[in-house]
Parts: structure tokens; sequence; C-alpha cells
């Protein structure tokens, strides 16, 4: 180990990795895992990777990965963050740890299993154990390592084929004050039959201004012509760090939809990672990030294109305030002989203030010549033409300007064709606005 | 109603109106000519309260109060409209939302209630009958994928609702058919009333065929350099601009 890593206080790491229950059959890829984290260290800014995100906060801060008692809640405080009226099967957990009390997993659906990663462990090894650290590669990312490491509470989804589920599952990482900060490490894993379908929803949410580190991984298996819609939804605190990964493997016509929307921390970073292993196999990303402040929001994703065929769509957008930094980086990668692919890309930016920043970067690689690829990415302020327009039809400069910066975000979200979904994610966008109060009016919110 | 004293106006270096003049009276049609790049988009900008214009010197007075002093959105409230030449799309921003927005902050300036969603759509269907606007054009975005014919309309909808006091049209009449000018312009004349004044740019004779103005004035190198009566208009169309450019030379 070098004296560089250990200043990173892994050494909190690896006495907490201790701690835990780790006797099971997935104790070796947890220590293997662990092993690996230890060689490796926190990623640094000289790494490609990693280059516009520094992780020294995450690095400097002793956060305990053991949440030793657990914080009451109270049912209105999860109310408060859960769909109006949406009949959904619900996972919770708070601070890292899964909470049958508060979760509304009965009567699930023939075909459905859904169920808390401790669980699933002990209850269907043999499906984990094929599919379990088989997307999410640790040797890609330290923290993928380090969460593997950690395997203990998460959500393991499993579709069965021909099966369609219409309730979303929703699942609720919850966070609030405990003593000192918490590290938490969920897994999600989901696991869809051939020709089945799905939509589940990630939220990862700070109840209150908790400084703490949240590190999740989801690793999604999409069996030939399965379809998966994919929400995640990031409202954690605004002194939290939040590093989260998706990783996707598409069989045959499969088609994964993905919406990430990421509103709260102070140090964000969301990784999408498609693997588009087979012909016809359709991803489409959408993504807006709306910061303030000194937020640092990183957006990165990365397709592979392996197979003839394929499909890749797109779209993030962001609206950036105060000091905050956002980074986008969009990777398509289009293998030898994957003929006839398309690809699309755009990146949408508006800059609210002169001190907000942007990197914003497409990379295509493209080892095969029959391929459609487009790619674009803007910076801009607010349409001075439309700002006038609009005061001209007497709206006052601020409402426009909300108005305005709304119409930009909902640009993503007005395309949401679940209903309780967009209301909800349209709600959200407009209560980050700095005047939302004004433009209610605007929306499909009004009576 | 408004008085517009030696007006000057540039963007960025380059001056623009250099000593403009101009009186309406309540309830005066006044048409303003002139040939391209003459200034009268900038005048309509400038009364209308577009940003990157610098007036160097004169003064505006509507109602009595300096036009120039209130942002644009003051200037609607006060009963101010403009009708853009070329209204700007957007996407996002919901037609009748936008206008129902509009009504009611002039509403509350004027210190009236604000309409509730039956009222406002009362108002609207009778509005939209005046101008024969298409329903579906309603519930889109601002202007986003309208023809040119149709943002014209809809900028003439728009001002049948909010019912300015002083309305100024920019080239409307371009690019409309026969039959959308003449819509068009019975829903100018619908509006027309001893208080409402309204100030028609146009390169058309063929509009004041349609409604009749009380004054027609040349605009040309940022000046009014003639003006005079509906005459005027068939004069230009036949003679052109050359010989008043001569004449105030
Ligand atoms: N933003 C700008 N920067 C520099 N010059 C400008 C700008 N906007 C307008 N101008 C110039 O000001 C002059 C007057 O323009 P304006 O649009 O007022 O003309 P107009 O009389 O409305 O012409 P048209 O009949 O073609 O509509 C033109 O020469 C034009 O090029
Ligand atoms: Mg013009």
């Amino acid at each position: 180990m070098s004296p560089e890593n250990m200043s990173d206080n892994i050494q909190n790491y690896i006495s907490d990795f201790d701690q835990l229950k780790n006797d099971d059959w997935f104790s070796e890829s947890r220590q293997s895992a662990l092993n690996l984290f230890k060689e490796t260290g926190f990623p640094n800014s000289r790494l490609e990777n990693w280059k516009y995100t520094d992780v020294r906060p995450i690095k400097k801060k002793s956060f305990s990965n053991v949440t030793e008692t657990a914080v009451s809640i109270s049912t209105d405080e999860i109310n408060a963050v859960r769909f109006d009226g949406l009949d959904c099967i619900e996972v919770v957990f708070i601070n890292g740890v899964f909470s049958k009390e508060h979760s509304s997993l009965e009567g699930l659906d023939k075909g459905l299993v859904v169920e808390n990663m401790l669980d699933a462990l002990s209850n269907d090894q043999v499906l984990l154990a094929k599919h379990l650290t088989k997307y999410a590669d640790d040797k890609v990312s330290p923290f993928t390592a380090l969460n593997t490491a950690f395997i203990q509470n998460g959500t393991f989804i499993k579709v069965s084929a021909n099966t369609v589920i219409e309730k979303p599952i929703n699942i609720l990482y919850l966070a609030k004050d405990s003593n000192g900060s918490l590290a938490t490490h969920p897994r999600n894993l989901i696991v869809m039959g051939e020709n089945s379908e799905a939509t589940v929803i990630e939220s990862y949410i700070g109840l209150d201004d908790a400084n703490y580190f949240t590190n999740a991984v989801t690793e999604v298996a999409l069996s030939p012509s399965a379809i998966l819609k994919h929400y995640k939804i990031q409202q954690e605190s605004l002194n939290a760090y939040h590093i989260g990964n998706l990783n996707v493997m598409q069989g045959k016509d499969s088609k994964l939809e993905s919406h990430s929307i990421s509103l709260g921390g102070a140090l964000v970073r969301n990784d999408i990672h498609g693997q588009l292993a087979a012909e016809g196999a359709e991803i489409i990303m959408n993504g807006l990030y709306m910061t303030g402040d000194k937020q640092h929001v990183d957006n990165h994703t990365r397709v592979d294109h392996l197979k003839p065929r394929t499909l890749s769509t797109e779209n993030y957008r962001g609206v950036l305030n105060g000091k905050s930094r956002a980074v986008f980086n969009g990777k398509v990668i289009v293998h030898k002989d994957a003929q006839k692919i398309e690809a699309h890309q755009n990146n949408a930016n508006l800059l609210l203030s002169d001190d907000a920043e942007i990197d914003t970067k497409p990379e295509l690689e493209i080892y095969a010549d029959d391929v459609k690829c487009t790619h674009g990415a803007t910076v801009g302020q607010l349409d001075q033409n439309m700002l006038f327009y609009l005061r001209s039809r007497a709206i006052d400069e601020e409402t426009a300007r909300s108005l305005l910066t709304y119409a930009f975000a909902d640009e993503l979200i007005s395309n949401i064709s679940f209903a309780p979904i967009r209301n909800r994610l349209e709600r959200l966008v407009i209560g980050q606005l700095p005047d939302a109060a004004l433009i209610r009016e605007f929306t499909n919110e009004q009576t | 109603m408004l008085d517009i004293q030696d007006l000057h106006a540039k963007i960025g270096d380059k001056a623009i109106l250099k000593g403009l003049n101009l009186n309406v009276k309540a309830g005066e049609v006044h048409a303003i000519m002139g040939p391209n790049g003459s200034g009268k988009s900038t005048l309509a900008n400038v009364l209308a309260g577009r940003d990157g214009y610098e007036v160097t010197k004169g003064s505006v007075s509507y109602e009595g109060n300096d036009l120039l002093e209130l942002a644009p959105e003051e200037r609607a409230w006060a009963g101010v409209f403009l009708a853009f030449q070329y209204p700007v799309e957007i996407p996002g921003v919901n037609n009748v939302y936008l206008l129902k927005a509009a009504v009611n902050a002039v509403r509350k300036y004027r210190g009236e209630s604000e309409l509730d969603a039956v009222e406002f759509l009362g108002l609207i269907k009778e509005k939209m009958k005046i101008v024969k606007m298409k329903e579906d054009l309603l519930n889109r975005s601002v202007n986003e994928g309208f023809s040119g014919g149709e943002k014209k309309r809809n900028e003439i909808f728009q001002m049948s609702v909010l019912e300015p006091k002083l309305a100024i049209l920019d080239e409307t009449d371009s690019g409309l058919d026969i039959d959308a000018l003449k819509i068009v312009s019975e829903g100018v004349n619908s509006l027309r009333n001893e208080e409402r004044s309204i100030i028609l740019v146009t390169h058309y004779q063929r509009l004041l065929d349609y409604i009749k103005p009380d004054h027609v004035h040349v605009l040309s190198n940022g000046k009014i350099i003639k003006s005079g009566g509906p005459e005027l208009a068939l004069e230009l169309e036949e003679k052109g601009y050359d010989w008043i450019k001569e004449e105030a030379a």
C-alpha cells in the first residue's frame, strides 16, 4: 500500500469491514473487493475518468460504515417524500438499513421477487451467484469495489419471463442525521426475465442537511425483449456526497429507459454504463441536473454498442446556478462489426449565473463503418428574445426567468409517459427554481 | 395618449432613430410606412422597452407619464401592446397559460379581480371566434411550429384578449394570405374605439383598405419625413419613397 493511499482514511473502511457480518457464501467476493480497494485507494483527478471531479472531500472524512442505532423516522416524514396516491411496491431503507416496517412488499404478483439484498443472499444464492458483480466491474471504479466489499443492504428484484409488473417498484433510500457521519453502500440487482416489463424508481433522499456519503451500485440484467423503465431521483442533503453507478447488460431486443434526475448533494457523481450485447437492444438515457450554491454534479455515461442494429439515445440537460459546477461526459463506443447501429446524444446546459461552470464532453469511438451517430452540446443563457416577449406580455421579469428555466428543464420531464412520476418530477423541478411560487399557474399543477 | 418628441436612439454605436416626432391621440389609427431599415421596428421596440437600445435624446410620454422609465412588463400593464414583426417561439411555455397569466397580471395592475379558469375560458372562446383562431394552436407552446401566418394571427389573438390601450402592430400583415389579412383586419377593427390608439407599421397600402388610418407617416432614416392622410399611402404605393426623400432633403 502506498503512503498516499494511507492518508485516504481507508483504514476506517478496513476496520469497519472487519465488524461486518461476513460469513456467508459471498464473503470471499467481499474480501477480494476490499483488497482491490486497498490497492487502488480513492480515484484521483489525474485519472481521465475523474479529471473534473475531485473526491478529496470524501477521502478526507472518516465516515462510519456501520449503522449502529437506527434513527427513527415517522410515517409522516416518509409520506412527505412518497408519490402522491401512487399505488406502488415500496422498499424503504433508513440510513442504509432495510426497514421492514415501512416497506410494503406483501402480496407481490406471481413472477416477482422484491427483497432486501441480505435476504436475497440467503434465499436466492444461485441467481445471485450468476448475476451479482457480473455487470458492475470492481476494477473500473474503486467506489464500486468499495460497494462490493460492503454488500449487505439493497434491493433485489427479479421479474420472471413473460411477466408485466404494472405497479412501479419504488425504492427509497432515506438519510437522516444520526451520531457521526455515515457511509452507506446500497447494492441493487434487477434481473428481468425474457419478455418481462417493469418500472423501478430509485430515490436517494436526505431528510435534513446531514453530512453523509452514499455509495450506490445498481446492476441490471435484461433478458431478450425485456423492458425496464428505470428512474433515479437524487435528492440527497446539500451536505451529502453521492456516488452512484448504474450498470446494464442488455439482451436481444431489450429496452432500457433510464431517467436520471439529480437535484441534491454537495458532491455527486452519477455513472451509467450500458452494454448493448445483442442485436436490437436499445438504451434511452435522459438526464436532468439542477445545481446551485457550490454543488458539484458529474454525470458520466458510457454505452457499448457491441452488436449490430443496437440503438442508443441520450438527452441530458443541466440548469446551473450560483457557483455550482457540473460535468457531463457521454461516451459511445461502437465496437468492430457493430454495423447499422444508431447513437444519438445531446447535452444542453443553461447557465443562470456567471459563476457557474460546466464541462461537457461527448466522446465517440467508432470501429464500425455503417453507423449513424450524432452528438451535440450547448451551453447558454436564457434567451433574451424569449424573455422580452414574455415581459411584453405583462409577465414580470422574475416570473419570466423562472418560466423559461422551467420550460428548459421540462423538455426532459414532459415526455415521461407515466403521469404520477412526471407530475412529481415537475413539482420537484419547480421547487428547485428560485421563484417557484410564481410559475405554478403555468404548469399542469394548476387546478 | 402618446407623445414622442425628438427621439434619438442607437444600438451600440449605430444611431437609428434621429429626431423622431409623433403624436397619437386616443382613438386614432396611425400608419407608419417607410423603406427597409429605416427604423420602424426600432421605434416599436423602443416603445415596448426592449433592452439594447440607448435613447440618447428626446422623450416619450404615454398618458402623461414617462414611458421610457418603465420596464417592459410595466408598459404592458399600463396597456401598451406590441405585435411583433417576428414573434419568437417559446418551447415549453403553453400559449393558454401564458395568456391567462398575462390577462391576470394586467387585471391585478388595474385593481380588478383575477379571472378564474372558467371566466378565462369564456373570454378566450369569444376572442377566438373573432380571429378564427384554431383551438389546437392554443394548447401548444407559444408559437412553436406555427406557420408564419399562424404566428401573426396569434399576436392579434393575444391583442384582442389583452385589450390594450395602445397597440403597435409591426408588419402584422406581412406573410398573411388574403383571407387571413381580412380576418386580422377585422380583429383590429373590432378593437377600435375612442379610447384605444393603434400604430400600424406596414409596407402595403392594401392593409389600409381594410383598416382606415387617420394619419399616414413616412419614416425614413430615423425620422418622420412626411405625414398625411390615407391618400398618402396610395401615393406611396404608386411612386415609391424616392420623391419624398428628395423633397425632404
Ligand atoms: N442589433 C442591431 N445591431 C446593429 N444594427 C441593428 C440592430 N438592429 C437593427 N439594426 C439596424 O437598424 C436599422 C433599422 O432597423 P429596423 O429593424 O428598425 O428597420 P425597419 O424599418 O423595421 O426595417 P424593415 O422594414 O425591414 O422591417 C437597420 O439598418 C438595422 O440593420
Ligand atoms: Mg421592421
